[in-house]
């Protein structure tokens, strides 16, 4: 009886893809090392000597990511891990590549440190998380944790003032973001109160020609939000993780409810908030005047607040143009910052536009996997946290790279897996860390259902 | 190091960062077009299995409303999913406030009906029995939305 019973094809198979993944973590791994080998022939013809020390230690540190993932989460997505190491290699290059010229602060053996501790915090993730779940019932402490984290630099003593932000702390000789760690934690928090509220926040509330507006008191937890994101904004002169975060936050409610009304709440209530920081405070209203006028030379040539950094980003991406100057043929020592918020346009003016799209295709396929993780979970806290994760990717990815192209104007955020910056970068490998647990969740084969009822019944795993 | 290498190895580099691109793709092909050509050629063996496994019992035709507020309304099973809930979009929408909006999903599998819970929030019940992962719907048995009961017939 049982026998034919678990005879019957399974719902939808997924293939684990073990070998594939494994392929492509080798291509990865080689394109970096051709990288490497790349740049040292455009600077002094010959292949430089930390290749094979770069190469093979980003090499051995991804395979023992692939080990980790294969033995504790192995039906997660193939690609996930393969499309991180390609990013993040290319960014290890790019650094060291910028270390070569002398500019200050670039150090591709620091970035590699921390590469090793971001694939450690990986491994820990997917090792102690086994169940992703587990976080639902954290909701409000990962709440409170996260807006904790979000105000430590303001607290006296710990919190630092770095290039006229207030994010930083000091902890031993190191420097962290904590609100790299606080946007993680709030993306926790939105899933798990979006998933309790939904219901509430999608269906109350009267019509208004053709947008459902929401009742006045479900407006509360987005007001306490775009309030909280404009403080970030004004007290820690932070830009970017407000915009971030309040995106996050809106595009999420979206997902849960899927009415258009919040989407038109959010960006009107944003827009608000911006024109009003933009009159109220100085610091802001020079980014919306460089945003409109970098070409002006008055802005160009002001010390602080000006358009100097922007411009020599913009002079980089064209003197790449289609093809690129080629790695290590390029001048990255010219641009202010190219190996943290800059890093975009040192690549573009190296890889050229060909290059640059290649990466942000690889950025739109990281994003990809995670939003079919969302499709393909099965409830709705996973479906949520999944489709956060990637768009918070997806959306910091657009702030910096539109900053530095000035499609937007420019708010200082690390480019994901590229940028120098322990706290990012490890940050970003728990990211990827949830979304491989999910993901793994999601395309793990469901028990078979069984075909004739007793009154025992019996599944497979 | 001469010009014309550089260049080479320039546009070399350049090819191989797409080709890895479009690999990747390629890993995930069957995600993107659909998996058109995989399972049909992976379906054909369970196919003669079939009705060794299972005797075949009849397939139901329809799924009729026996209980609630919609009593009597008769859905035509076709080879598509069938959700219910609240939600506008919903194949049985339903006003009933012990309903969620995306509540229940019935779909066809080798000729026998599943229902799967959508993670409703209060549950949906296949005879007596919580639906906690998807399970086989027999002919006549009822399902319990919220208020509504539904059945499948032939």
């Amino acid at each position: 009886m049982t026998a034919a019973a678990v005879e019957v094809a399974p719902v939808p198979m997924t293939a684990k893809r073990r070998g594939a993944q494994l392929a492509m973590l080798a291509f990865a791994i080689a394109v970096v090392m051709g990288a490497y080998a790349s740049v040292g022939l455009g600077l002094d013809g010959k292949i430089p000597a930390g290749m094979l020390t770069y190469g093979l230690g980003l090499g051995a540190l991804m395979v023992a990511a692939y080990l980790v993932l294969a033995r504790f989460a192995p039906w997660a997505d193939p690609l996930l891990l393969p499309l991180v190491t390609l990013i993040n290699g290319i960014g290890l290059v790019i650094i060291y590549r910028i270390e070569q010229t002398g500019q200050a602060g670039a150090s591709a053996t620091n970035q590699l440190f921390w590469t090793a501790l971001g694939v450690v915090m990986f491994s820990a993730t997917l090792i102690v998380l086994k169940d992703h779940r587990a976080l639902q019932r954290l909701t409000y402490t990962m709440g409170f944790v996260g807006l904790g984290l979000l105000v430590l630099p303001l607290v006296p003593f710990i919190g630092k003032e770095i290039n006229g932000a207030r994010i930083w702390i000091g902890v031993g000789g190191f420097t962290i973001q904590p609100a790299e760690f606080a946007k993680l934690a709030l993306v926790v928090f939105f899933a798990g109160y979006l998933v309790a509220k939904r219901d509430v926040l999608a269906l109350a509330g009267r019509r208004l020609l053709f947008i459902d507006l929401p009742r006045a008191r479900d407006l509360g937890p987005v007001l306490i939000t775009w309030g909280f994101s404009l403080a970030v904004l004004i007290l820690q002169k932070d830009l970017g993780s407000s915009l971030l975060l309040f995106g996050t936050f809106i595009v999420m409610l979206y997902i849960a409810t899927q009415r258009t009304s919040w989407v038109l709440i959010g960006v009107l209530l944003f827009l608000g908030g911006a024109i009003l920081a933009g009159q109220l405070f100085d610091h802001v209203a020079a980014r919306f005047e460089v945003y409109l006028n970098p070409e002006s030379q008055a802005l160009y040539d002001r010390e602080f607040g000006g358009s100097y950094q922007l411009m020599q980003g913009l002079f980089a991406l064209g003197s790449g143009g289609i093809l690129g100057t080629g790695l290590g043929e390029g001048h990255p020592k010219l641009i202010p910052l190219s190996f943290s918020d800059f890093i975009f346009t040192a690549a573009g003016e190296e890889l050229g536009l060909t290059g640059l799209m290649a990466l942000l295709m690889v950025y739109a396929l990281i994003v990809e996997r995670g939003l079919r993780t969302a499709i393909a979970a099965r409830d709705p806290f996973s479906k949520l946290l999944a489709g956060g994760l990637s768009f918070i990717l997806a959306w910091q990815v657009f702030i910096i790279v539109g900053g530095v192209t000035n499609l937007i104007p420019l708010t200082g955020l690390v480019t994901p897996f590229m940028s120098a910056g322990g706290s990012a970068l490890l940050a970003n490998w728990i990211l990827i860390a949830l979304l491989v647990r999910m993901s793994d969740a999601a395309r793990r084969p469901p028990p078979q259902a069984i075909q004739d009822e007793g009154m025992t019944q019996v599944f497979q795993r | 190091m001469s010009e014309l290498t550089l260049l080479l190895i320039r546009l070399a580099f350049l090819a191989v960062l797409w080709f890895f691109v479009i690999a990747a793709v390629g890993v995930i092909r069957t995600d993107l077009f659909g998996p058109r050509t995989a399972p049909a050629t992976a379906r054909k063996p369970p196919k003669p299995a079939k009705p060794v496994s299972k005797p075949k019992r009849g397939e139901p035709r329809q799924m009729v409303v026996v209980g609630g507020p919609l009593q009597g309304t008769i859905i035509n099973l076709t080879e598509t999913p069938i959700t219910i809930g609240r939600a506008t979009d919903a194949t049985l929408v339903l006003s009933d406030d012990y309903a969620s909006s995306r509540h229940a999903r019935l779909f066809p599998q080798d000729g026998q009906w599943i229902v799967e819970d959508l993670g409703s929030t209060n549950g949906t019940y296949l005879d007596r029995s919580k639906v906690t992962r998807p399970m086989p719907v027999p002919l006549g048995t009822p399902i319990r939305i919220g208020k509504t009961v539904i059945e499948l017939r032939k």
